[in-house]
């Protein structure tokens, strides 16, 4: 325990993050040069923001799953969320004559709040509890988002705003009137806004927000309840207080990964393709892939199992088999008591350490 | 009477959700895990039966019978290879593996019966309840399914209470370790405890794909989390609390896709588990769970 607020600990974690930094600015030189060069297929540069996307909320669930150690399979419902609610005000502002960036930093803005208003309201009941609840609850939140938005219409008119949650023709809205969400086919015509640019910017703008979370008084505060609640607890911690505050901040962080989703496409649609259960898991894939606890880890996942199906197009039909076996192996291998013996017994690390003893 | 029809058609829908409550809610009562891959059981035993009557032209009950039977092997095989080396990991660990579990039976589904939707021709072919003068009918499939789950419960209750594994099982939900000392086979009763839920899941599946008969490699999953709910709802690891949450649950459902909105069913179901656990965290017949330090 002593170790871990050792200042050399604390040096170690601030160059961990550079490092990290230090990555995704180099890969973004690089992409940068092969695109000027154009030794970049057009496939890759379509991947590019998606690949930002996904990052972004593998680095927003890791937070959750890595540090808080509670599941969430409701992140695809956050982005969602994001998406929706930035896509929202840019739409409901497109003819009002703002100017364009500052339209789009205003969308983040609102996206990355609202997901993270939801996540708050959602951990206030559930947080409170032990076991695997926040897992089915974020589940089920995440089916509820989706439904609501396949059933939800708002038209805007010279007298403002309607709702309705049956049809279209419910707004009662003025000819000249304009949809702006409009039931299972979503919003249409969102300016594209979304590039790599921006996308690499806001990975950067997230690392930093979790890393100087994770490594704060909070962050400690927060691995120490994910280790030992009780223990937690009797020190004085504030277990409820601190959890909520990091689930927050990894719904958030997934919103804005929604807003990027929403504004790199013209239509945006509720599915159970994009927003479902499945994308979820997914980013869980990511997550545990990459290792629990290592943003820059999450990021190299969520990279690589992008790619490699585009790459390899004969797997596509595997693909998401074998993110299944992976996913049970590598929880496996990493964490069943036998395998961990196991790995002690037979790492290099442990044969070192042996034989300089014996030299002693 | 379209309001007693209603009622009936969520009992009967409830009966399913309360056969597959139970396998959740014992395998959380044994092993302390959400077994997120029951849902996915469900569905494998409704594509046994579909082969087999469909392709084979098997006798229904027949096919049945060697439905359950693949699926409580099914069962029995999940736990010993993906469950059971993870016995003392952290409940994190078990959790993403059995999500994992539940992705590989879905996508196994998807490569050997495809993509596509089958239509499921139900195996229950009695002709429906004619009542109040032919005002009221009820279906040969509804009145099944409640019979059903009505045994199942009941013997199950008798199997827990009268018969030497039923109490090992109650003995190793109030303490493992406590009951492995008293010569409980702990390994034995947690297999025992897979195999007879996996089991009735596959009747469930059975039932559910009678009562709705569309079937693909994800009919399994909305179920699951529901069941699930309902064994929340209805107190987590309790036998008759997954009976009431899974019958009041399924009552919820039907009314709710009948007299607010048919596509925000499922939306109200979940609204009501996020309530339950607002209102009273341990369901309507759970009992409080005493911290240990």
């Amino acid at each position: 325990m002593k170790k871990m607020f050792d200042k050399n600990n604390t040096k170690k974690a601030t160059r961990d993050s550079f490092v990290t930094y230090g990555i995704v600015i180099l890969v973004f030189i690089i992409v940068q040069v092969m695109v000027g060069t154009g030794s970049m297929s057009s496939l890759m540069q379509g991947l590019l923001v998606p690949l930002c996307i996904y990052s972004i909320a593998a680095i927003g669930l890791n937070l959750c799953v890595g540090y808080l150690g509670e599941l969430s399979l409701g992140h695809a419902g956050f982005m969602c969320v994001g998406a929706f609610s930035s896509a929202f005000f840019t739409k409901y502002m497109v003819d009002t004559g703002m100017n364009e960036n500052l339209r789009f930093v205003l969308a983040i803005i609102i996206g990355t709040l609202t997901a993270a208003l939801f996540g708050f309201l959602i951990g206030i009941p559930v947080l409170r509890l032990q076991g695997d609840y926040l897992a089915i609850v974020t589940l089920a939140f995440g089916e509820i988002i989706k439904n609501v938005m396949n059933v939800l219409y708002v038209g805007k008119d010279s007298k403002g705003l309607h709702f309705s949650v049956s049809d279209a023709s419910a707004l009662k809205m003025e000819e000249e009137g304009k949809m702006i969400i409009n039931g299972p086919k979503g919003i249409t015509g969102t300016p594209h806004q979304a590039s790599f640019v921006i996308g690499i910017i806001l990975i950067l703008i997230s690392l930093i927000i979790v890393y100087n979370l994770v490594n704060s008084r909070t962050g400690r505060a927060v691995m120490a309840i994910r280790d030992n609640r009780i223990a937690a607890e009797s020190v004085g911690i504030p277990v409820t207080k601190f959890k909520l505050m990091a689930f927050t901040i990894s719904a958030a962080v997934a919103g804005t990964a929604g807003v990027l989703y929403a504004h790199n496409l013209s239509t945006l649609t509720a599915l159970p393709a994009n927003f479902g259960y499945n994308m979820s898991i997914m980013l869980l894939v990511f997550v545990v892939l990459g290792g629990m606890g290592s943003f820059r880890g999450s990021m190299i996942a969520a990279v690589l199992l992008t790619m490699l199906p585009e790459v390899l197009r004969g797997l596509s039909d595997y693909r998401m088999l074998i993110y299944a076996i992976v996913l049970i192996a590598m929880m496996l291998f990493n964490w069943a008591p036998k395998s961990i013996e196991w790995r002690q017994r037979h790492s290099l690390k442990g044969l070192f350490s042996k034989k300089t003893k014996g030299v002693q | 009477m379209s309001f007693i029809a209603y009622l009936i058609n969520g009992i009967s829908l409830g009966s399913v959700y309360a056969i597959i409550a139970l396998g959740y809610t014992m395998v959380y009562g044994i092993a302390k895990m959400l077994n997120f891959a029951h849902g996915d059981v469900i569905m494998i035993g409704c594509y046994v039966v579909f082969t087999m009557t469909s392709g084979l032209q098997f006798n229904p009950l027949l096919s049945v019978l060697i439905s359950v039977v693949v699926c409580t092997v099914l069962g029995i095989v999940v736990e010993k290879v993906a469950y059971k080396p993870l016995r003392k990991a952290s409940p994190l660990a078990v959790l993403i593996t059995a999500i994992g579990v539940s992705y590989l039976l879905q996508n196994i589904a998807l490569l050997v019966f495809g993509a596509d939707t089958k239509s499921f021709s139900s195996i229950i072919t009695l002709p429906a309840l004619k009542l109040a003068g032919g005002k009221l009918s009820i279906s040969s499939v509804a009145i099944v399914t409640v019979v059903t789950c009505v045994i199942i419960m009941a013997g199950l209750m008798l199997f827990i209470k009268k018969t030497k594994a039923g109490r090992a099982m109650l003995a190793v939900s109030e303490d493992k370790d406590a009951a492995q000392l008293m010569g409980v086979n702990v390994n034995g009763t947690i297999s025992l405890t897979f195999a007879i839920g996996s089991g009735l899941a596959a009747i469930a599946g059975v039932l559910l794909c009678s009562a709705y008969p569309t079937l693909t490699p994800y009919i399994g999953s909305m179920p699951g989390i529901k069941a699930f709910t309902a064994a929340v709802f209805g107190g987590i690891g309790s036998i008759p609390g997954a009976f009431i949450g899974g019958i009041l649950l399924g009552i919820i459902e039907v009314l709710g896709r009948a007299y607010i909105s048919s596509q925000l069913s499922d939306a109200i179901v979940f609204a009501v588990l996020i309530i339950v656990l607002l209102v009273k965290p341990t369901g309507i017949l759970g009992k409080p769970i005493h911290e240990k330090v």
